[in-house]
């Protein structure tokens, strides 16, 4: 994918960017008494409009930290160090992220408007002491020019497109009413109410279980098929990368070690670090012997030293030397 | 199955149950209703084997294992439990005055390893408490065995005088590894052991928990939903639903051919790592669902070997 200059601003009449979204060299420090700890450096990415991007890595690699930059919900003592974040919505400019003011009606349009999220557990992201219905109507009445009846009605309707049946009643419940599953299903009816351009998912299935995890996976898929929403999924789970993204990035220790199509990189990792990390998953292949470890398929090579990513054949980028890369396309 | 006594198996249980009451609101508070967490299981399993107990969140899984173990009280049914020290017991009926000794041989590994180890103990105290609780080394022995321990799992012996901080997840799982292994026990139950640990830890702690089954002989109760994580480790799989085994055999009968509609639900929800392979999740929902399985046969299903 080409860098791209931001086109000019309030050009409506133009299709959209073929983009939602572009991170460009994002950098994210930390600082503490011991100094500065740089939580992701020269992240570039970018998600095509209704696709699907997911960011891959063990806890630590900076995959939450690019995504909240996103929402720009970095607080202190973190920092947003570099680089740009830029939305293109359907209409009306682009919004560079980056350059907001905190104060700025801009950001809270991108949040919960453009952009929204679902995170992890979903009994955080709801409010205890507030109903269902007037959570969901909180977020409409914010980014929708509508009356608290229409707003009632959307919810319900939302409600009942995610699945929970008797929505009207529902409304009125309150979030300990609801099983694990259900809850996320709220949240994601929370998130997609507004109709944002992006919906960034932020580990959602972790905490559920497995089947429970299918029908929540099933549901963000047909929904994003439905409304034209492109999702950025954060995950640890290889499964889910391979049955939600369209594209992945692999990341390690704050950058980005391989990144492109999901079947190249998931059938033919090239990274030694992305190899290691599939190695270590339990299945099929492993079944019988010990583990791969990533230590045991990095065999003492260092890649703590960062390399630029470079382009291989097959499409997609790859933080190895040209030699390496041209060996293994042989 | 028959139940006749038999000393091949380790661990024999025998219609187990485990059942919470439901108390009316109000001042009196009468008993109105029972929670059937564990419902009447029944299995055995050989020394040195590892067995996986797996089903959603509250198909009474974790119950079970605590209560085979005796960490709460059985509300009925048999443990009969090899011992080296007392020979063939039924944990569930012995008094907690006899279960001390039996401590030694059953041990417990838990999900979390950063709220299951005493944030203001050393590492050198945590691992060496069952010494101490059981009287069985103290001061240069109870060190010596606690610095042996700490290397067996993949740690240092200088780690001892650290506190749980300074120590990431995977290397808590160790500590708590260690301090189960200490009493040399028979019987390991593994609760979620691996499951809050990124992947490529996990993969460490779980070829360690199989080389120290090779070397103490251990025998495992692996509680987990990761599922391709149990077809790694277990010899045989306990599919739980709503308080009972649905399903039972070894783990190659179980993955390949399943033939309980729950075990086929639970195995269609696994998001395969093949994109070609795509997610077609079959008869899943909410836990007891009565339309869940509506037409299907849902009797439980025991295979022989």
């Amino acid at each position: 994918m080409a860098r791209t200059s931001p086109p000019p601003p309030d050009n409506p009449s133009s299709k959209p960017h073929e983009n939602v979204l572009e991170v460009e060299d994002l950098a994210v420090s930390f600082f503490s008494e011991e100094g500065e700890v740089r939580a992701v450096t020269g992240v570039t990415f970018a998600i095509k409009r209704g696709e699907c991007l997911a960011i891959v890595g063990e806890s630590g690699s900076g995959k939450s930290v690019s995504a909240y930059s996103i929402l720009r919900l970095i607080q202190a003592p973190g920092r947003i160090m570099g680089g740009s974040i830029r939305l293109y919505p359907r209409t009306g400019g682009v919004v560079d992220v980056t350059a907001l003011g905190e104060k700025d009606d801009r950001l809270y349009h991108v949040r919960g408007g453009l952009v929204s999220m679902i995170f992890q557990e979903p009994m955080t992201a709801l409010s205890p002491v507030h109903t269902v219905g007037n959570q969901i109507c909180e977020a409409i009445l914010l980014h929708q020019n509508v009356t608290a009846k229409e707003a009632e009605e959307l919810a319900a309707g939302m409600l009942a497109k995610v699945g929970i049946p008797n929505p009207r009643a529902r409304l009125s419940q309150y979030p300990h009413e609801f099983s694990g599953g259900m809850r996320q299903r709220v949240v994601i009816a929370m998130a997609l109410v507004c109709r944002p351009e992006l919906l960034i998912a932020d580990e959602p299935t972790t905490a559920l279980d497995v089947t429970i995890q299918a029908q929540i996976l099933t549901l963000i898929r047909d929904l994003q098929a439905e409304m034209g929403t492109s999702v950025l999924f954060i995950t640890h789970d290889i499964g889910v990368v391979a049955q939600m993204a369209d594209e992945v990035c692999v990341m390690y220790k704050g950058r980005i070690v391989e990144r492109g199509g999901v079947r190249p990189v998931l059938k033919k990792p090239l990274h030694p670090y992305t190899r290691g990390l599939l190695g270590a998953i339990p299945g099929m292949a492993s079944l019988g012997k010990r583990l791969p470890t990533i230590e045991t398929v990095l065999a003492g090579r260092d890649i703590s030293q960062p390399l630029p990513l470079r382009p291989t054949q097959d499409g997609r980028l790859v933080a190895l030397s040209e030699e390496e890369i041209l060996q293994m396309s042989v | 199955m028959t139940m006749k006594a038999d000393t091949a198996y380790m661990l024999d249980v025998r219609n187990l149950r485990k059942y919470f009451p439901v108390y009316s609101k109000g001042v009196i508070r009468r008993q109105v209703d029972e929670i059937r967490a564990v419902d009447d299981i029944s299995f055995r399993l050989k020394g040195g084997e590892t067995l996986g107990i797996v089903g959603e969140s509250g198909s009474g899984k974790t119950t079970a294992s605590r209560a085979i173990l005796r960490a709460i009280r059985p509300t009925g049914g048999e443990v009969w439990f090899e011992s080296d020290r007392l020979g063939r017991v039924d944990l569930a009926q012995l008094p907690d005055k006899a279960l001390k000794p039996l401590r030694q041989e059953m041990q417990m590994i838990f999900q979390d390893p950063f709220s299951s180890l005493n944030p203001r103990m050393t590492v050198g105290d945590i691992v060496g408490e069952p010494l101490q609780i059981h009287d069985l080394a103290t001061g240069a022995k109870r060190r010596d065995m606690v610095a042996e321990m700490l290397e067996k799992v993949g740690l240092l012996a200088r780690h001892m005088q650290r506190y749980p901080h300074a120590f990431s997840g995977g290397q808590r799982q160790r500590i708590g590894i260690a301090r189960a292994l200490i009493m040399r026990p028979k019987l390991i139950v593994a609760d979620e052991a691996v499951s809050a640990l990124d992947v490529s830890v996990q993969a460490q702690v779980i070829n360690l928990l199989q080389d120290l089954q090779e070397e103490f002989k251990l025998t495992y109760l692996f509680v987990a939903h990761d599922l391709s994580v149990v077809r790694h480790i277990c010899n045989r799989v306990a599919v739980m639903y709503l308080g009972k085994i649905v399903e039972f055999g070894s783990t190659e009968v179980i993955f390949n051919r399943p033939q309980h509609p729950y075990t086929k639900a639970l195995l269609s929800a696994i998001p395969s790592p093949d994109p070609d392979e795509p997610l077609r999740p079959q008869m899943v929902g909410e836990i007891g669902d009565a339309n869940r399985f509506a037409g299907h046969d849902m009797t439980p299903v025991f295979h022989e070997d």
